[in-house]
């Protein structure tokens, strides 16, 4: 089984729990202004791995993963685009004990029966997913990602029916998601969830705009700035993030 | 009566303590397992400074800013040829210090040290506006040899070649070898008296009937090690303190053991003079202080302080070349932390914490050079503040006792940067490094040197090809190195004898055991470039651009290659492969009094050095770029984070390169975690992660780039701005500009 891959993290320590060995994967269906990854969007790019060749290297770092409570983290990309490697590779990492982190914004999640059914397998060797959720309101998440949220807030409801262990994460960028009647909004619907274990406010940063302009792509958000450490705060204080 | 015990009891110096072994022989191993207390707790016992540390630290900054601004020196001696007992006591102020004794007569006074070479000591005079004596100069070109001239006087003309071209450099052909630790707790535990002594017996039982040049030599030798230890008493008297007796207590164990190494240090301006191991002793003496109700944790911690600050203040005349190759002004006076008993016990001590609680009692600094032996055993509370207080000084470097035990076992300490040695029973002649990067260029070009344009190697069929073939390559590198591990030793064989002979380290082996365990330690430096280079030869395709002479001066590479430092075994194999052959190489040649080879991969920062004397090499490499620091990867080439990076290094295969394997590892506070207390466990973890993997050494900075760029402008912010290079710390702001961007240039580990 092959994944398309984008590239490896040996030493991710911000997704997830511990030290995580990040597998980025390749290709996306958003189309986040503030994606920081923007080189990982086209399907189908990216270097072929085998299963066998990441459980290979991976186990390389087993005494720090270990010795730090880590595990392997799944980010892109969209992960779950590759959802029969993904269960494939969660799989194998659960019979050697390893903890699996998906980290996901639910962009191509569907109700469709064979997406479900694969996808009830996958959770079967998931830990822990890391749930981005954009925005809260329809109209602009559209205009930030350009796909509706409908589906990802339905994403996150079948996780919480399901209890599958989930970190909310929210990328605040002044102007687009800081609003606080949005973060409001947003709260309430977290506070649906019963599956939510942290909220983590992740500050918009600009290490990746230099990969847009590689692309050949104009950058969005061109002259915002990162949000100001008290707007993080408050942000903070209303979603009851860490 | 009741008194009269109590005196009694003050009198004697081994009150309460137990074990019988160490003290019919002299065996400080034996005491300290007999009586160390092992802390498992955390550091929340610590005690800040008292005002007399305040003050004295006040004062030891005022002087480094005097220092700083008259270039680098305060005052030199230019008159008087540095001895144990050749000047009267120097103060910082005598009524504060607990701890006293400076080389001279006045600390940041430099002593005049010419035993080495006398050139050298004259240049350092010149290069700060100082001149030595006329007198002194002409004793010792006209009456008395050094050890400089001596090495000259047998060096044949290829060792000169080489060492001109730089394939062999950083020799200690000119200056103190170093690397040499004396037990300077045998003072305290024993006295003085008691190891003249033991050394006398010695003496009697050292070649009683043929007199072979080994015996004749190693009779004088001890001759001169009890003269030594004479003076060392007369020194320490000079201070007002009579130490032939065993130190009473942990004030006296303190004064007793600094006097012994304060002895080293007038006697030698050795590259590295290194401490020790002496925290968790000294702890012994500190509980029982602490039980006797004479000490406070406030003064305990007191003693320390003052006791590390005299070890900041060790200062030597060098030349400004010197600093050049290492950075700033090292002397490495490394202290060696922590570790696990062969029994299983960790040697951690509260003295373990009071020692690395001197970073936030005095702040930052490179020295001493603060080296924790780690164990994945170690208690985690340790462990824990460790950590916490990399990622605050950015002042610690990390070894790996699981690594290290079984070769060198429980009481070994840490000569220089990676060194190991078992304390008092080994020590090292120090041999530099060979350039492995060049020897690589010798063989594509029949040994011709790049640079110099000069046959330096022997004349070998250069390689012809437009494209470089790996396997022709890879057999002419092993004739290459073949041939530089037979002059690297021989050479390595004329400096010793002459060091030995014109600048031989009386007080530091008086404090070793007689027959003592040497070894040759030999050291790679460019291994990166060679893995990398020749990874690029047998993946990519390699292009030769020869200039007129038939000489290649560059290469092309077409496509991409697996390069050192992203966990990729093809690469990999190759480095380990090239520390393998080199050793073995090594090793067919006879040493110098029999010395057992070693070898490192370590650069110290002549990293800079070596680029600057090496041409473009086959991985892309330009001319005179810095290599990257020891067993590093090249900068900017490990693209797979941090754990990658660690994973190839800890590859090398350490029995192989037993003087030791160093690793620079710098990242950014926020890649290690998103708050402190992940970052703490983090770096616990890649700590454990490296040592289970048998890595051997790891520095680690923890700080922003930003940090550096903003010092480079203002260094007058940043006095104390510590940052680990290879194996040893320096004051940033006292690198030369080249080396501050070579730092700045290196891997930051950033992703997140």
């Amino acid at each position: 089984m092959k994944g398309f891959i984008h590239s490896i993290e040996s030493c991710g320590t911000v997704d997830g729990p511990g030290i995580r060995y990040v597998v980025f994967t390749q290709g996306c269906l958003l189309r986040c202004q503030y994606c920081h990854n923007a080189d990982t969007w086209e399907i189908g790019k990216g270097k072929e791995m085998t299963v066998d060749e990441i459980i290979a290297d991976l186990q390389t770092y087993l005494p720090f993963i270990k010795a730090s409570g880590g595990g392997i983290t799944i980010s892109g990309g969209e992960p779950l685009l590759q959802i029969d490697f993904l269960i494939e590779l969660f799989k194998r990492c659960k019979e050697l004990g390893i903890h699996t982190t998906i980290d996901s914004s639910g962009g191509c999640y569907t109700e469709e029966e064979t997406f479900q059914r694969k996808l009830d397998e996958l959770l079967k060797y998931t830990d822990l997913i890391l749930l981005d959720l954009k925005h809260i309101d329809e109209k602009k998440h559209r205009k930030l990602t350009g796909k509706t949220n409908q589906h990802i807030l339905k994403f996150a409801q079948l996780l919480s029916e399901k209890g599958v262990p989930v970190w909310i994460r929210h990328v605040l960028v002044p102007t687009v998601t800081d609003d606080e009647e949005d973060l409001r909004r947003l709260a309430d619907f977290i506070r649906t969830l019963k599956n939510v274990e942290k909220i983590e406010i992740l500050p918009y940063h600009k290490l990746g705009v230099y990969k847009w302009k590689e692309l050949g792509l104009t950058y969005p958000l061109e002259g915002i700035e990162p949000p100001t450490e008290e707007t993080v705060r408050k942000a903070r204080a209303i979603l009851g993030a860490v | 009566m009741e008194q009269m015990v109590m005196e009694k009891a003050t009198m004697d110096p081994w009150r309460g303590f137990k074990g019988q072994k160490w003290k019919k022989e002299i065996d400080v191993r034996d005491f300290i397992l007999n009586n160390v207390s092992v802390y498992y707790g955390d550091e929340s016992f610590l005690e800040g400074p008292t005002e007399a540390t305040k003050k004295l630290w006040e004062q030891v900054m005022e002087l480094s800013k005097l220092e700083r601004e008259k270039g680098g020196v305060l005052n030199m001696d230019t008159e008087i040829v540095s001895t144990i007992t050749s000047h009267g006591p120097g103060y910082l102020n005598k009524e504060l210090e607990k701890i006293v004794g400076f080389q001279t007569d006045e600390p940041f006074k430099r002593a005049l040290m010419p035993f080495g070479g006398i050139r050298m000591a004259e240049q350092a005079c010149e290069a700060y506006g100082y001149k030595v004596s006329d007198e002194i100069k002409k004793i010792f070109t006209e009456y008395r040899k050094t050890h400089n001239q001596g090495v000259f006087d047998v060096y044949t003309d290829e060792m000169r070649a080489a060492r001109k071209a730089g394939i062999i450099t950083g020799l200690p052909d000119a200056y103190g070898r170093g690397r040499i630790i004396g037990d300077y707790r045998r003072v305290a535990l024993y006295g003085v008296d008691r190891l003249i002594e033991e050394k006398k017996k010695d003496f009697k039982n050292t070649g009683a009937r043929t007199m072979t040049e080994d015996i004749i030599r190693l009779r004088e030798e001890i001759s001169e090690q009890i003269r030594a230890l004479n003076e060392l008493k007369q020194m320490a008297m000079s201070y007002g303190y009579d130490i032939s007796q065993p130190a009473r207590n942990a004030h006296e164990a303190f004064q007793w053991l600094y006097f012994a190494y304060l002895a080293a240090i007038k006697e030698q301006n050795g590259a590295a003079m290194s401490l020790g191991r002496v925290s968790t002793f000294l702890d012994i003496y500190i509980e029982r202080d602490l039980q006797e109700g004479t000490l406070t944790e406030k003064e305990a911690q007191e003693l320390v302080d003052h006791f590390v600050m005299k070890l900041r203040l060790v200062k030597f005349a060098r030349t400004p070349e010197y600093n050049e190759l290492f950075s700033g002004d090292p002397t490495w006076v490394t202290e060696a932390i922590g570790g696990i008993a062969i029994d299983g016990r960790p040697l951690v001590t509260k003295n373990s914490f009071r020692f690395l609680h001197t970073l936030d009692n005095l702040g930052p600094a490179p020295e001493p050079n603060l080296t924790v032996l780690w164990s994945t055993k170690l208690p985690e509370a340790f462990k824990k503040y460790c950590a916490k207080m990399s990622i605050k000084t950015s002042s610690i470097q990390y070894e790996n006792d699981d690594l290290m035990r079984p070769e060198f076992g429980d009481d070994y300490g840490i000569a220089c940067c990676v060194s190991a040695m078992r304390i008092g029973k080994q020590m090292q002649f120090f041999g530099a490094r060979a350039n492995l990067a060049k020897a690589l260029l010798y063989a594509i070009n029949g040994g011709v040197d790049e640079k110099l344009k000069i046959q330096v190697g022997p004349e070998f069929a250069p390689i012809t090809s437009e494209y470089l073939d790996y396997d022709e390559v890879m057999r002419k590198f092993d004739n290459v190195l073949e041939w530089l591990a037979e002059l690297y030793i021989n050479t390595l064989n004329v400096i010793h004898y002459m060091h030995d002979k014109y600048c031989y380290e009386r007080i530091e082996m008086a404090l070793h055991d007689t027959n003592v365990m040497r070894t040759m330690a030999t050291g790679i430096a460019g291994l990166s470039v060679v893995a990398d280079s020749l990874s690029a030869i047998k993946y990519a395709k390699v292009k030769a651009i020869r200039d007129e002479n038939g000489i290649a001066v560059d290469f092309e590479v077409e496509g991409d290659f697996p390069k050192y430092g992203n966990n990729d075994d093809r690469v990999d194999s190759i480095a380990v492969d090239i520390v393998e052959r080199f050793m073995t190489k090594l090793r067919k040649h006879k040493t110098y009094r029999d010395a057992k080879h070693t070898t490192s991969i370590l650069t110290i920062t002549s990293n800079v050095v070596y680029g600057k004397k090496t041409g473009n090499t086959p991985d892309g490499r330009r001319a005179g770029e810095p290599f990257a620091p020891g067993a590093n990867p090249m900068h900017g080439r490990d693209t797979k984070g941090a754990l990658a990076s660690l994973s190839s290094v800890a590859k090398l295969p350490y029995e192989y390169a037993l003087d030791g394997i160093s690793n620079t590892f710098s990242i950014v506070p926020k890649a290690l975690g998103k708050d402190d207390e992940s970052r703490v466990r983090n770096l616990v973890a890649i700590l454990d992660g490296y040592a289970e993997k048998r890595g051997h050494h790891l520095n680690v900075n923890v700080f922003n780039r930003e940090t550096l760029l903003d010092a480079m402008e203002h260094p007058e912010k940043y006095p104390q701005l510590t940052i680990r290079v290879s194996g040893y710390a320096v004051n940033f702001i006292k690198l030369t500009r080249e080396q501050q961007i070579d730092v700045i240039n290196r891997t930051f580990h950033e992703s997140m």
